[in-house]
């Protein structure tokens, strides 16, 4: 037997495109998808990778490739399948060429999203198959069968995993990779070219090919079941799953019998069917929606699922063993008093400097999708808004049309490098096209950060780790035709004041770039010298608690009984940040000797 | 059904608990069970809670362990042992690293740090070990062991083949730190069989 190894879902799902002979490989990065583009550049000598400006390029970079020849998979986060939602609508209709499969990481429970949909509808909705694997050697190993079939059926597939599947590792077996080379490239205007004339006989065919993948679901090894003991109390039950759920399902209930679907688009209702007719009762145990459940009602198989598993949040056993059997585990010891420990802006974050400044001038803020969305806590509370990625500069655009010119000339839409370059480039051309007076700002910290520091468009650097031109965020604002630009540093605070200052004074909209490398990409190779707070000088004013940064912690109140300030030497950066000492009026913060 | 063992790791962004939890699931691999390890990252997880899920025996389902399952709490901060101990099983145990960070309410003031996070460990789960994770580092040579010591600390409690943690040590770790961490993960073994739980 060939020695198994510890792989991610998403390392799986990485190894898998090697393996089935992937040569293309685009992704913009998300949580929890990060890490498959991550690893599939490892073998960036068999397959071309790149992380594209958003999700939607990648995808429509990947049909080109597909259309090109190549075997291609495409992978992104959840709602980034909305962004590239728009070709893959069409790409549907059209087909593949070389192989092409697309991963939508999901994120039920929220782990690091703005919403838990559940893009298994997706896939029904576009009409395209869907995989669902539940486990590291699953997610290998659909990556496969998912490009045959894309190739057998000459249909895009999408293979949905979810946090706990891309983070979970587990035992994997592996293979060798098996070259797939590119195919012939000819063009076929009524097969490639979705004008009306064309989309309608491409959708009749796309529904004969779904006709028949639905046979083929019905029979797949993919959906298999697993006979239940029924010695056991829980009689004759049978649940029906797929994904992370049918995990969480085995555990809870080992000893019932399992349909277990891998492949549940096109749906496989006979076999449901038949497997219903062996039990006594359905248990339909899916995360979210009720996608399989819907599919046995309307064929008319009897079931129990939403009315007792919950449609939010993540599953579990505990939860599954609760809903379904009243298992019910109580907390034996009492921890509501504990303070939380919520995420928070790391110590010598760039981000810091201007929420502290325009939360301090009264600046109304609307935010976007990063870290600096974490902005929105007290202290700083800057960012008042985040609804998708560059939904700042529209909301703030919205904000001044509803409240008025004097409402803009104070509202700053803070966004990011990377989604700036994803999607901000268009609100700027809004706000000149449509006379604003808001500011944006972009926060240029130089890399996609969040995620964990993936580049984009705007650093220098390609995935594949060859030079590449930099956006100039300044040429590109003048060019749209913004006239006040403004470049800051994210560390001076002085500075930041006197910009924030004037900007609110100028009419017609306007771009502060906010400069500063995230501290994390070069803390490795600092020397910190950590800063520290003279008691007899800190006069308890409590103005650096307002940088919200974790370092600054109360120390011994003074003889008034005010908290003065002390900060913890293990997490502070020095004077690679040094906000706190630009703050303190009264001289009581220097490095530690 | 066979018996899973899992270990529920709990600490604050920053101080080490992937590798941990990796090193323990290879160990464990290579001890011949089947391993799962379930964690979550994402936001700027900098100094906020993270936790791990480690499960291994003859055949695991579930990556996740959920309240009252899991055998072990290993935690590297007092107050998220505390927050997690409801997630230990009846007669199971509990590893405490004796080091207080301060969440963002208590750094701001607002609220206070349990002062009495270790007495309510203990009355929740008595067979609890207290272990001054960061010193026991520090004479290894280096804080930046303190996972690892910890690491030690828990094998003490598990029936792997014995060169199973070398092993691990020597996979995932760079060549130029693995003499310290085998150092760091020996006296953190030691200092928990002399604990005599």
């Amino acid at each position: 037997m060939t020695q198994k190894i510890l792989l991610s879902g998403n390392e799986a799902v990485a190894r898998g495109a090697f393996e089935a002979g992937v040569l293309v490989a685009t992704a913009y990065p998300g949580t929890p998808s990060t890490e498959i583009l991550e690893n599939i550049v490892k073998y960036k000598d068999h397959i071309y990778c790149e992380w594209a400006p958003n999700e939607k390029v990648a995808v429509e970079v990947g049909i080109g490739a597909s259309f090109g020849g190549a075997r291609t998979i495409t992978t992104m986060k959840h709602v980034g399948v909305n962004v590239a939602a728009d070709p893959l609508f069409s790409f549907a209709y059209t087909g593949v060429n070389g192989g092409y499969i697309l991963i939508s990481a999901d994120d039920p429970g929220m782990h690091s999203s703005q919403n838990e949909q559940d893009n298994r509808r997706y896939a029904e909705f576009m009409k395209i198959v869907l995989l669902e694997p539940s486990d590291s050697q699953e997610a290998k190993d659909m990556v496969g069968i998912g490009l045959d079939l894309s190739e057998k059926f000459n249909i895009p597939v999408m293979l949905r995993m979810s946090t706990r599947l891309c983070h979970s590792i587990g035992l994997v077996e592996l293979g060798e990779r098996v070259e797939h080379p590119v195919k012939d490239y000819k063009p076929d205007f009524k097969q490639r070219v979705v004008i009306p004339a064309h989309a309608g006989l491409l959708h009749v065919a796309l529904e004969k090919k779904l006709a028949q993948l639905s046979m083929l679901s019905e029979v797949s090894p993919l959906n298999y079941t697993i006979d239940g003991d029924f010695k056991f109390e829980r009689k004759r039950i049978g649940v029906i799953s797929s994904g992370i759920s049918f995990q969480y399902a085995r555990e809870a209930f080992p000893e019932a019998s399992f349909l277990k679907l891998g492949l549940s688009f096109p749906f496989p209702k006979d076999l449901c069917r038949k497997f219903a007719a062996e039990v006594d009762q359905v248990w339909v145990i899916e995360e979210n929606e009720p996608f399989i459940e819907e599919k046995l009602r309307a064929a008319g198989i009897n079931c129990v699922g939403k009315e007792k598993i919950p449609r939010t949040n993540e599953l579990s056993q505990e939860i599954i063993r609760n809903r379904m059997a009243r298992i019910i585990n109580e907390p034996q010891t009492d921890i509501s008093d504990l303070p939380p420990r919520p995420p928070v802006l790391c110590p010598g974050c760039p981000h810091r400097g201007i929420f502290y400044v325009a939360h301090k001038l009264k600046f109304t803020g609307t935010s976007d999708i990063g870290c600096y969305t974490l902005g929105m806590m007290p202290p700083l509370e800057m960012g008042e808004t985040c609804i998708c990625m560059g939904a700042s500069i529209g909301v703030a655009q919205g904000l001044e049309k509803a409240r008025g010119t004097e409402f803009g000339k104070n509202t700053l839409a803070f966004i990011g490098d990377s989604t700036f370059i994803h999607s901000g480039i268009t609100g700027l051309a809004e706000i000149v096209y449509n006379k604003s007076n808001i500011t944006v700002v972009i926060l240029d910290n130089s890399i996609t950060a969040m995620t964990g520091h993936q580049e984009h468009p705007g650093t220098g650097k390609t995935l594949m780790g060859e030079d590449s031109p930099k956006v100039n965020y300044r040429k590109l604002a003048e060019s749209i035709g913004i006239e006040h630009i403004f470049e800051t540093d994210a560390y001076n605070i002085e500075g930041l004041t006197e910009v924030l200052k004037k900007i609110r004074t100028l009419d017609g909209p306007k771009v502060i770039i906010n400069r500063g490398r995230c501290i994390l990409l070069d803390i490795k190779k600092m020397k910190i010298v950590p800063f520290k707070v003279d008691p007899n000088k800190c006069t308890a004013c409590g103005q650096c608690f307002k940088l919200g940064c974790p370092t600054i912690n109360t120390g011994e109140p003074n003889d008034k009984g005010k908290k003065r300030a002390m900060i913890n030497p293990l997490f502070c950066v020095g004077e690679a940040c040094a906000m706190c000492q630009q703050v303190c009026s009264s001289g009581a913060i220097d490095l530690i000797d | 059904m066979s018996k899973i063992t899992g270990v529920f790791i709990a600490g604050v962004g920053g101080q080490g608990i992937i590798l941990a939890s990796e090193l323990l699931s290879e160990a464990a691999r290579l001890s011949g069970l089947d391993v799962k390890k379930s964690e979550v990252h994402g936001m700027a997880q900098r100094g906020g809670s993270v936790v791990g899920h480690v499960k291994f025996g003859e055949k695991v389902h579930s990556p996740i362990i959920t309240m009252g399952e899991a055998d072990i709490l290993l935690s590297f901060e007092k107050l998220e042992a505390l927050r997690y101990i409801n997630f230990v099983k009846n007669g199971g145990i509990a590893i405490v690293n004796d080091q207080e960070i301060a969440p963002a309410p208590v750094a701001a003031g607002l609220m206070d740090y349990p002062p009495d996070a270790f007495d309510r460990i203990q009355k929740a789960v008595p067979r609890s070990i207290l272990l001054q994770g960061n010193k026991l580092a520090e004479e290894v040579g280096d804080t930046r062991t303190t996972n690892v010591v910890l690491l030690g600390a828990l094998s003490a409690f598990l029936d792997f083949w014995p060169y199973s943690w070398l092993e691990a040590i020597k996979n995932k770790i760079s060549p130029k730190f693995v003499e310290m961490n085998i150092k760091a993960f020996e006296l953190g073994k030691k200092v928990a069989i002399e604990y005599g739980l």
